[in-house]
Protein backbone atom coordinates (compact mmCIF):
# COMPACT_ATOMS: atom_id res chain seq x y z
CA UNK A 1 0.00 0.00 0.00
CA UNK A 2 1.52 3.27 -0.83
CA UNK A 3 -1.28 5.32 0.72
CA UNK A 4 0.34 8.58 2.38
CA UNK A 5 1.43 8.66 5.86
CA UNK A 6 2.24 11.51 7.54
CA UNK A 7 3.88 11.52 11.33
CA UNK A 8 4.88 15.17 13.04
CA UNK A 9 6.58 14.62 16.23
CA UNK A 10 7.44 17.48 18.20
CA UNK A 11 9.65 17.48 21.45
CA UNK A 12 7.59 19.69 24.73
CA UNK A 13 10.14 19.33 27.83
CA UNK A 14 10.65 15.87 27.72
CA UNK A 15 7.00 14.78 26.33
CA UNK A 16 6.43 14.05 22.50
CA UNK A 17 3.45 15.02 20.94
CA UNK A 18 3.45 12.59 18.11
CA UNK A 19 0.68 13.16 15.31
CA UNK A 20 -0.20 11.26 12.69
CA UNK A 21 -2.10 11.05 9.51
CA UNK A 22 -3.05 8.41 7.88
CA UNK A 23 -4.28 7.92 3.92
CA UNK A 24 -7.45 4.96 4.00
CA UNK A 25 -10.95 5.13 3.35
CA UNK A 26 -12.05 3.88 6.31
CA UNK A 27 -15.29 2.76 4.77
CA UNK A 28 -18.02 1.66 7.03
CA UNK A 29 -19.51 -1.01 4.97
CA UNK A 30 -23.16 1.25 5.35
CA UNK A 31 -22.25 4.32 2.91
CA UNK A 32 -23.78 4.01 -1.07
CA UNK A 33 -21.96 5.06 -4.01
CA UNK A 34 -22.89 6.86 -6.91
CA UNK A 35 -25.13 3.80 -8.07
CA UNK A 36 -26.57 2.97 -4.69
CA UNK A 37 -24.32 -0.09 -4.45
CA UNK A 38 -23.32 -0.26 -0.65
CA UNK A 39 -19.37 0.26 -0.51
CA UNK A 40 -17.48 -3.19 1.23
CA UNK A 41 -16.42 -2.55 4.44
CA UNK A 42 -12.49 -1.47 4.54
CA UNK A 43 -10.93 -0.30 7.62
CA UNK A 44 -7.78 -0.33 9.68
CA UNK A 45 -7.75 -2.56 12.16
CA UNK A 46 -4.68 -2.21 14.43
CA UNK A 47 -2.13 0.74 14.94
CA UNK A 48 1.31 0.17 16.91
CA UNK A 49 3.55 3.13 17.53
CA UNK A 50 7.11 2.15 18.45
CA UNK A 51 9.76 4.61 19.99
CA UNK A 52 13.10 3.48 18.94
CA UNK A 53 12.05 0.31 18.45
CA UNK A 54 10.10 -0.64 21.42
CA UNK A 55 6.40 -1.04 21.01
CA UNK A 56 4.75 1.77 23.35
CA UNK A 57 1.18 1.87 22.26
CA UNK A 58 -1.11 -0.77 20.59
CA UNK A 59 -4.21 0.26 19.35
CA UNK A 60 -7.24 -1.77 17.62
CA UNK A 61 -9.18 0.42 15.84
CA UNK A 62 -13.10 0.09 14.24
CA UNK A 63 -14.88 1.54 11.08
CA UNK A 64 -15.87 3.95 13.27
CA UNK A 65 -12.60 6.12 13.18
CA UNK A 66 -12.58 8.96 10.53
CA UNK A 67 -11.71 8.70 7.24
CA UNK A 68 -7.87 9.74 6.85
CA UNK A 69 -7.53 8.85 10.37
CA UNK A 70 -5.64 11.48 12.13
CA UNK A 71 -4.17 10.76 15.57
CA UNK A 72 -2.03 11.86 18.56
CA UNK A 73 -0.59 10.22 20.97
CA UNK A 74 2.20 11.70 24.17
CA UNK A 75 5.50 9.65 24.64
CA UNK A 76 7.49 10.59 27.62
CA UNK A 77 11.31 10.32 28.00
CA UNK A 78 12.22 10.97 24.72
CA UNK A 79 14.69 13.00 22.96
CA UNK A 80 15.41 15.31 19.98
CA UNK A 81 16.41 12.47 17.16
CA UNK A 82 14.41 9.81 18.60
CA UNK A 83 12.51 7.35 16.64
CA UNK A 84 8.75 6.90 16.29
CA UNK A 85 7.83 4.33 13.87
CA UNK A 86 4.11 4.07 13.30
CA UNK A 87 2.11 1.04 11.44
CA UNK A 88 -1.24 -0.55 10.52
CA UNK A 89 -2.62 -3.34 9.30
CA UNK A 90 -6.35 -3.02 7.76
CA UNK A 91 -9.46 -6.12 7.08
CA UNK A 92 -7.87 -6.72 3.80
CA UNK A 93 -4.62 -7.37 5.35
CA UNK A 94 -3.37 -4.45 4.10
CA UNK A 95 -0.48 -2.71 5.87
CA UNK A 96 2.16 0.65 5.87
CA UNK A 97 4.53 1.79 8.17
CA UNK A 98 6.29 4.67 8.04
CA UNK A 99 8.81 6.39 10.67
CA UNK A 100 10.30 9.98 11.65
CA UNK A 101 12.53 11.76 13.86
CA UNK A 102 11.33 13.39 16.80
CA UNK A 103 11.72 17.57 16.24
CA UNK B 1 18.56 -43.07 13.25
CA UNK B 2 18.51 -39.76 12.13
CA UNK B 3 16.11 -39.99 9.76
CA UNK B 4 13.92 -40.92 13.01
CA UNK B 5 15.78 -37.67 15.27
CA UNK B 6 14.65 -35.91 11.97
CA UNK B 7 10.99 -36.76 11.78
CA UNK B 8 10.29 -35.94 15.32
CA UNK B 9 11.82 -32.49 15.36
CA UNK B 10 9.44 -31.77 12.55
CA UNK B 11 6.67 -33.02 14.35
CA UNK B 12 7.93 -31.01 17.40
CA UNK B 13 8.06 -27.97 15.59
CA UNK B 14 4.37 -28.33 14.02
CA UNK B 15 3.09 -28.73 17.27
CA UNK B 16 5.09 -25.94 18.38
CA UNK B 17 3.23 -23.97 15.57
CA UNK B 18 -0.23 -25.18 16.47
CA UNK B 19 0.06 -24.27 20.16
CA UNK B 20 1.88 -20.88 18.77
CA UNK B 21 -0.55 -19.88 16.04
CA UNK B 22 -4.00 -19.19 18.58
CA UNK B 23 -1.72 -17.90 21.59
CA UNK B 24 -0.74 -15.57 19.05
CA UNK B 25 -3.80 -14.36 17.50
CA UNK B 26 -4.85 -13.67 21.06
CA UNK B 27 -2.29 -11.67 21.83
CA UNK B 28 -2.62 -9.54 19.28
CA UNK B 29 -5.85 -9.82 17.45
CA UNK B 30 -8.22 -7.41 16.41
CA UNK B 31 -11.30 -7.99 19.32
CA UNK B 32 -14.09 -9.14 17.21
CA UNK B 33 -16.65 -10.02 19.87
CA UNK B 34 -16.02 -6.50 21.51
CA UNK B 35 -15.52 -4.19 17.69
CA UNK B 36 -19.36 -6.62 17.03
CA UNK B 37 -21.21 -5.62 19.67
CA UNK B 38 -24.04 -3.48 18.65
CA UNK B 39 -24.54 -2.62 22.53
CA UNK B 40 -21.88 -0.57 24.91
CA UNK B 41 -23.07 -3.33 27.08
CA UNK B 42 -22.43 -5.89 24.72
CA UNK B 43 -19.15 -4.15 24.05
CA UNK B 44 -17.94 -3.71 27.46
CA UNK B 45 -18.54 -7.37 28.48
CA UNK B 46 -16.60 -8.60 25.42
CA UNK B 47 -13.52 -5.71 26.99
CA UNK B 48 -13.96 -7.65 30.78
CA UNK B 49 -15.51 -4.03 31.39
CA UNK B 50 -19.27 -5.23 32.69
CA UNK B 51 -19.51 -2.89 35.47
CA UNK B 52 -16.67 -0.51 35.41
CA UNK B 53 -17.21 2.90 38.32
CA UNK B 54 -17.86 6.20 37.27
CA UNK B 55 -15.04 8.56 37.71
CA UNK B 56 -13.49 12.29 37.25
CA UNK B 57 -10.30 11.15 36.81
CA UNK B 58 -10.93 11.05 32.89
CA UNK B 59 -11.23 14.10 30.68
CA UNK B 60 -13.00 14.17 27.77
CA UNK B 61 -12.58 16.78 25.39
CA UNK B 62 -15.10 16.60 22.91
CA UNK B 63 -17.63 19.33 20.70
CA UNK B 64 -20.83 19.96 22.21
CA UNK B 65 -22.02 20.42 18.71
CA UNK B 66 -20.64 18.68 16.12
CA UNK B 67 -21.93 20.24 12.66
CA UNK B 68 -20.07 17.39 10.93
CA UNK B 69 -20.80 13.67 12.30
CA UNK B 70 -18.38 12.64 9.47
CA UNK B 71 -15.19 14.04 11.94
CA UNK B 72 -15.52 14.37 15.60
CA UNK B 73 -12.33 15.12 17.64
CA UNK B 74 -12.29 13.56 20.60
CA UNK B 75 -9.52 14.09 23.47
CA UNK B 76 -8.86 12.03 26.51
CA UNK B 77 -6.59 12.06 28.94
CA UNK B 78 -6.47 9.32 32.30
CA UNK B 79 -5.77 11.00 35.18
CA UNK B 80 -6.40 7.30 37.08
CA UNK B 81 -3.23 6.53 38.50
CA UNK B 82 -1.97 3.14 36.79
CA UNK B 83 -3.76 3.75 33.56
CA UNK B 84 -3.04 0.36 31.16
CA UNK B 85 -5.47 0.91 28.25
CA UNK B 86 -8.84 3.04 27.13
CA UNK B 87 -11.54 2.55 25.39
CA UNK B 88 -13.50 5.07 23.50
CA UNK B 89 -17.30 3.73 22.72
CA UNK B 90 -19.78 6.25 20.60
CA UNK B 91 -23.65 4.84 22.35
CA UNK B 92 -25.57 5.54 20.03
CA UNK B 93 -23.29 4.11 16.68
CA UNK B 94 -24.39 0.76 15.32
CA UNK B 95 -21.08 -0.70 16.95
CA UNK B 96 -20.64 1.69 19.40
CA UNK B 97 -16.71 0.77 20.37
CA UNK B 98 -14.27 2.75 18.27
CA UNK B 99 -11.29 2.30 19.15
CA UNK B 100 -9.01 1.08 22.28
CA UNK B 101 -5.20 1.97 23.15
CA UNK B 102 -2.80 -0.26 25.34
CA UNK B 103 -0.49 1.95 26.52
CA UNK B 104 2.90 0.77 27.66
CA UNK B 105 6.11 1.77 29.36
CA UNK B 106 6.58 5.13 27.88
CA UNK B 107 3.18 6.54 26.48
CA UNK B 108 0.90 8.08 28.49
CA UNK B 109 -2.93 7.62 28.50
CA UNK B 110 -3.62 11.00 26.24
CA UNK B 111 -5.10 10.53 22.66
CA UNK B 112 -6.85 12.29 20.37
CA UNK B 113 -8.79 10.66 17.91
CA UNK B 114 -11.44 11.78 15.07
CA UNK B 115 -14.52 9.66 14.75
CA UNK B 116 -17.60 9.40 12.87
CA UNK B 117 -20.83 9.66 14.54
CA UNK B 118 -24.00 8.62 13.15
CA UNK B 119 -26.08 10.47 15.73
CA UNK B 120 -26.15 12.49 18.76
CA UNK B 121 -24.79 10.11 21.69
CA UNK B 122 -22.69 9.49 24.67
CA UNK B 123 -19.37 9.32 24.25
CA UNK B 124 -18.20 6.57 26.64
CA UNK B 125 -14.43 5.85 27.59
CA UNK B 126 -13.62 3.27 29.80
CA UNK B 127 -9.97 3.00 31.50
CA UNK B 128 -8.35 0.09 32.85
CA UNK B 129 -6.06 0.32 35.87
CA UNK B 130 -5.07 -1.90 38.51
CA UNK B 131 -7.27 -4.64 37.36
CA UNK B 132 -10.17 -2.79 37.61
CA UNK B 133 -12.52 -0.51 35.39
CA UNK B 134 -13.28 2.95 35.61
CA UNK B 135 -15.13 5.57 32.91
CA UNK B 136 -16.55 8.67 32.32
CA UNK B 137 -19.17 10.12 29.63
CA UNK B 138 -19.86 13.27 27.71
CA UNK B 139 -22.82 13.73 25.68
CA UNK B 140 -22.27 15.07 21.62
CA UNK B 141 -24.91 16.98 19.72
CA UNK B 142 -24.53 15.94 15.89
CA UNK B 143 -26.27 18.22 13.38
CA UNK B 144 -25.37 15.64 10.24
CA UNK B 145 -24.57 12.09 10.76
CA UNK B 146 -21.38 10.87 9.38
CA UNK B 147 -21.52 7.20 8.91
CA UNK B 148 -23.85 6.33 5.64
CA UNK B 149 -24.95 8.79 3.07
Amino acid sequence: MAEPMRIRATLKGDIAEVRVLMGHPMETGQRKDSDGKLVALHFIQEVTVKLNGKTVIESQISQSVSRNPLFSFRLKGARAGDKVEISWLDNRGDKNRFEAAIA
Amino acid sequence: MDACRRTTLKAGAALALLLLVPLRALAAGWNKAAFGSKSTADALKALGAASPADTKDIVIEAPQIAENGAVVPIEVTSNVPGTKSLAVLIEKNLFPLAAKFDFREGALPFVRVNVKMGESSNVRVVVEAGGKFFTAVKEVKVTIGGCGG
